[in-house]
């Protein structure tokens, strides 16, 4: 075995020189270089350290395993400091310099669309962990957090369910940018679909890092006081979500009356907060800590020693990175290789174990098939599953509750090779990204 | 539970363990309790609820745990409050083993009706009864029946308002009797009102129902015109008329409420301003000094908070009440010690030269915030609320939220103990001279670099102090200071650089305006308006509101 990884190693090699790319260099180094891009300082350094340290962990791991292909494996970390433009440049970096055999990176939606034309530029592949808006399939990105259908759908379905309260209006609060806008615009279409009427349906957006939520939440206690059951869906981002709670439980709105569905609160954002106003709202994820898995058993254990700290939490994106890193080893092995055309092509169909005792499989689309759970906030910053979904969500890039998106699809592997193909004439390159 | 000297008869062969060391003495005791099930009537309640709850094992997914906590009310026993109290706090488990329920709170196991500390055990050997929101609501629902005619006012009280939330014609016989009863003057308005919102749900006949939204109308909140513009949709004729107008009477006087609580929300976000605004109003307005580590001082005072806490928490942790009382002089001396480093290291040098000044605080505000990731981690960090600062009380309509009136009056204290120092004690009379005329008052024998240095020590100590009340409301990161520069310089020049009345103002102005702003733009164009308002004003009037006049301009 070993012999023949080998000579396909002297293959990929060959290969490799014969295309004159960057990547010839690689084969006749004794590691293999990984880049890691997430942010260490900065707005984001407080959700995107922990991400890198994953990897690290990750990286580490395998190497005690033997390595990849014989050989051991190089972090590359590099700091792109919250800064989107700095995120392209440093992509750039690591595959130009580095020559760094993937990348998992970025966090923000407009982190990623940043370094999505480097990508494809220089031909490289992206693991991308982080739960987004979905309306995007590219080549070289892999997507292993969820789409909207994977997320904010089954919340939803969760919350008109009876278990969940039976919901009747609806108030989509959220951060002003791409990820919620685009989030509530599908949520807004589904509802309606669903027999929401117009009337019951409020959204309202407020700027990053908002901290005044005193005309907000009055606005919600206003609405939630027509008789009706209503939730609130949140895709606030970041740090305004603890004043946002806290302003909340001032109000004495409490979880049993206006539940808050969060898309954006895991555990990690949770640890570093007073929990008492938060207990009873809900959260929508595919991973939560407290799954009672052996995978996951080991992977806290592991974890808590890597870092050297017996506080520190697990959370969704970093089990996306242990699925995406995974994936990436058992597709290299397959193609024998670590050249990104040939990973590109060999991983889709590969699956991995993923912490909540299933498989995830890598999906034509590069999307992954994961569960869905809504978890209830508990006092000591963990999630308890209050609803799972049966199987597994097989991810959707384009949504089908969108007008201009619901006849597009995306398949990667030939003769198709298409990320936007449009079912309804048969042609690529209906929309690129949104 | 007539007579405690039977309870551990009925308690005994629900505890195995004892049971099976005594064998001999708890069947004798098994026979006893079933002779006494026949005998007394508390006893055989008693019984009939550990079969109900003993059902809870059993019951798999949340319907059918909801099924049993019905079954549990209808037996109309004010006894399984407790139980249902402890499910709905998560509190309530079973034995793995033998699935008898118990009640495990911190640390010990306890007996779900009696709430006595029944046997030992590791706590491991148990799994949660879990819960949900519906659950929790449906515990309410039963709860408030239950408990309406409790001794407890407070608990009447919260009962009442759940019968008020799900009105039901079948609660007026049971609200009837309790009202004949009932001596508190509030719990039986309330009371009153829930019956009139089940009245309306009722078929009873027309005057009844005429006096319900007559009741209802006096009530005068959002809930009671949610009931009566539901009812004027369903009804017909004159009954129709009177909920419409009572439901119209009752928005008239909201849309007043509505103002009032519209300019108390800004008036709390105007002193969220002036806290973050008053230490940059002497380091910036006073000396001139265009500080843009300012929100770091903010941000170190948060810290210290944090650290205060902490210690409190691991040493004395029944002083946390007390916690930000200690933590205020802690942050003023650590803001101001950073703030004296700062100037005796960095702006001295540098006075007269607003760019450098600019780049070299800018650079120090990078330096502090890395140096607090460094050292406290990039993550947020948990700064609690001392009881006195949660929830919230009502004036007529309005909720006013007890942490934000503390900072409304927070803010005022620091503004006037700030006026004080400047326009009171000799140091703010050298204060003044120094920074309208430094060679005139160093030639009045003033150390003047020595006052330069104190001057904006006391700047960063308030920013500091700010930062305690800060953390109360937000996040304690190391970019808490960002989100605070940018409003705070903005405070500072529309009030007029220079003039702590001219900060006061216009931070409670521009918290008005934002708060009146909001509801119709939205929170993200009501901030865009307002910074368009602030340029256009300052256009008109480059100095400010107040700005200074005489020769201390010149200067």
């Amino acid at each position: 075995m070993h012999r023949i990884s080998k000579s396909l190693t002297a293959l990929a090699l060959a290969a490799g020189l014969s295309f004159g790319s960057a990547y010839g260099a690689l084969a006749q180094e004794d590691t293999i270089k990984i880049g890691i891009l997430h942010s260490l300082s900065g707005t984001m350094a407080i959700s995107e350290t922990t991400l890198k340290d994953a990897m690290l962990m990750l990286i580490d791991e395998q190497n005690k395993k033997g390595g990849v292909l014989g050989k051991k494996l190089e972090a590359v970390v590099v700091d792109p400091a919250s800064d989107w433009p700095l995120f392209a440049e440093k992509a750039r970096e690591l595959i130009s310099k580095d020559k760094v055999a993937a990348v998992f990176g970025c966090w923000t939606s407009v982190s990623r669309k940043s370094v999505l034309p480097v990508f494809e530029e220089l031909d490289n592949i992206l693991f991308y962990p982080v739960q987004y808006e979905g309306e995007e399939s590219q080549r070289n990105v892999f997507y292993t957090g969820a789409a909207p259908n994977q997320q904010a759908i089954p919340a939803v379905d969760y919350l008109m369910s009876e278990d969940g309260g039976e919901v009747k209006r609806w108030v989509l609060e959220g951060t002003d940018y791409v990820y919620p806008q685009t989030t509530n615009k599908i949520l807004q279409a589904y509802l309606e679909s669903r027999g929401v009427a117009k009337e019951d349906i409020m959204v309202n957006y407020t700027p990053f890092g908002f901290s005044d939520w005193q005309t907000e939440v009055a606005a919600i206690k206003k609405f939630g006081s027509a008789g009706k059951k209503t939730a609130v869906v949140s895709t606030v981002n970041g740090d305004a979500n603890v004043p946002f709670y806290k302003e909340l439980a001032n109000q004495g709105i409490k979880a049993e009356d206006i539940p808050v569905v969060a898309f954006s609160v895991g555990e990690e954002e949770l640890a570093g907060i007073d929990t008492a106003p938060l207990v009873g709202h809900l959260t929508a994820w595919n991973y939560f800590q407290s799954v009672d898995t052996p995978e996951n058993a080991a992977f806290i254990d592991g974890w808590k020693k890597f870092i050297k700290n017996d506080k520190r939490v697990t959370n969704d994106p970093m089990e996306a990175h242990y699925i995406g890193f995974n994936m990436w080893v058992k597709a290299v092995e397959k193609a024998g290789t670590t050249e990104p055309d040939k990973v590109i092509d060999g991983i889709v169909g590969v699956s991995v174990p993923n912490l909540s005792g299933g498989f995830s499989t890598m999906m034509p689309n590069h999307h992954i098939t994961k569960p869905v759970m809504i978890g209830e906030i508990q006092a000591d910053g963990q999630m308890e599953t209050v609803w799972q979904t049966p199987g597994l969500v097989v991810g959707d890039e384009w949504s089908d509750y969108l007008a201009d998106s619901k006849d597009l699809i995306a398949d990667w592997r030939a003769p198709m090779s298409c990320g936007n193909f449009n079912v309804k004439t048969g042609k690529c390159g209906g929309k690129t990204t949104n | 539970m007539a007579d405690p000297n039977l309870l551990p008869a009925c308690a005994k062969p629900l505890s195995f363990r004892e049971a099976d060391e005594r064998k001999g003495i708890s069947v004798i005791l098994a026979f006893l309790s079933l002779f006494f099930l026949f005998l007394s009537p508390a006893q055989a309640a008693e019984a009939q609820l550990r079969t109900i709850l003993a059902k809870l094992a059993d019951a798999k997914g949340f319907p059918a745990v909801e099924a049993v906590v019905r079954e549990l009310g209808a037996t109309g026993d004010p006894a399984v409050s407790g139980p249902l109290e402890a499910l709905s706090a998560g509190d309530l488990y079973f034995a793995k083993a033998d699935k008898s329920i118990a009640i495990l709170r911190d640390g010990a196991i306890l007996d779900p009706l009696s709430g006595a500390k029944t046997r030992e055990g590791a706590t491991s050997a148990f799994t949660k009864i879990r819960v949900n929101n519906g659950l929790r609501g449906a515990i309410r629902d039963v709860l408030g029946s239950l408990t309406l005619s409790a001794p407890d006012p407070a608990v009447r009280l919260s009962a009442v308002a759940t019968i008020f939330n799900r009105p039901d014609p079948e609660a007026i016989p049971a609200l009837d009797a309790v009202l004949a009863k009932e001596t508190d003057a509030t719990v039986k308005a309330r009371m009153e009102e829930a019956r009139a919102a089940a009245v309306l749900a009722s078929d009873l006949p027309e005057d009844q129902k005429r006096a319900a939204i007559e009741t209802l109308g006096a009530r005068g909140d959002r809930a009671a015109l949610t009931l009566l513009s539901n009812y004027a949709q369903s009804a017909q004729g004159s009954l129709r008329d009177a909920a419409a107008s009572a439901a119209d009477r009752i928005r008239t006087v909201l849309a007043g409420w509505d103002v009032a609580q519209n300019v108390w929300f800004g008036l709390s976000l105007g002193s969220v301003l002036l806290l973050a605004a008053i230490g940059l109003a002497i380091t910036f307005g006073v000396m001139g000094v265009i500080n843009m580590a300012h929100g770091e001082m903010v941000m170190l005072g948060a810290y210290t908070t944090f650290a205060v806490q902490e210690a409190i928490r691991a040493s004395a942790p029944g002083l946390f009440d007390w916690s930000l009382a200690i933590a205020l002089p802690a942050a003023f001396l650590v803001a101001g010690a950073v703030g004296f480093a700062m100037e005796r290291g960095i702006i001295r040098f540098l006075y007269g030269r607003p760019l450098e000044t600019l780049l070299a605080t800018w650079g120090v505000s990078l330096i502090l915030q890395q140096a607090v990731r460094v050292i406290f981690g990039p993550n947020n960090r948990e700064v609690g609320n001392p009881t006195w600062m949660s929830g919230s009380f009502e004036i007529g309509q309005m909720a006013i939220t007890w942490n934000r009136l503390w900072i409304v009056l927070f803010a005022g204290a620091v503004f006037l103990g700030l006026l004080y120092v400047m326009k009171r004690t000799p140091w703010g009379l050298q204060m003044r001279a120094v920074t309208q005329n430094r060679r005139m008052a160093a030639s009045m024998g003033i150390r003047t670099p020595w006052v330069d240095a104190f001057t904006f020590a006391l700047g960063s100590g308030i920013a500091g102090i700010a930062g305690v009340a800060l953390s109360q409301i937000g996040n304690v990161s190391p970019n808490l200071g960002q989100s605070y520069i940018i409003d705070s310089f903005m405070v500072v020049v529309f009030g007029g650089v220079g003039n702590l009345w001219g900060t006061l103002v216009g931070a409670l102005s521009l918290g008005v305006l934002n708060k009146f702003l909001e509801p119709y733009a939205g929170a993200v164009l009501g901030k865009i308006i307002v910074l368009v308002l602030i340029i256009l004003f300052i256009q008109k009037r480059p100095r400010g509101l107040f700005a200074l006049k005489g020769r201390a301009v010149e200067a």
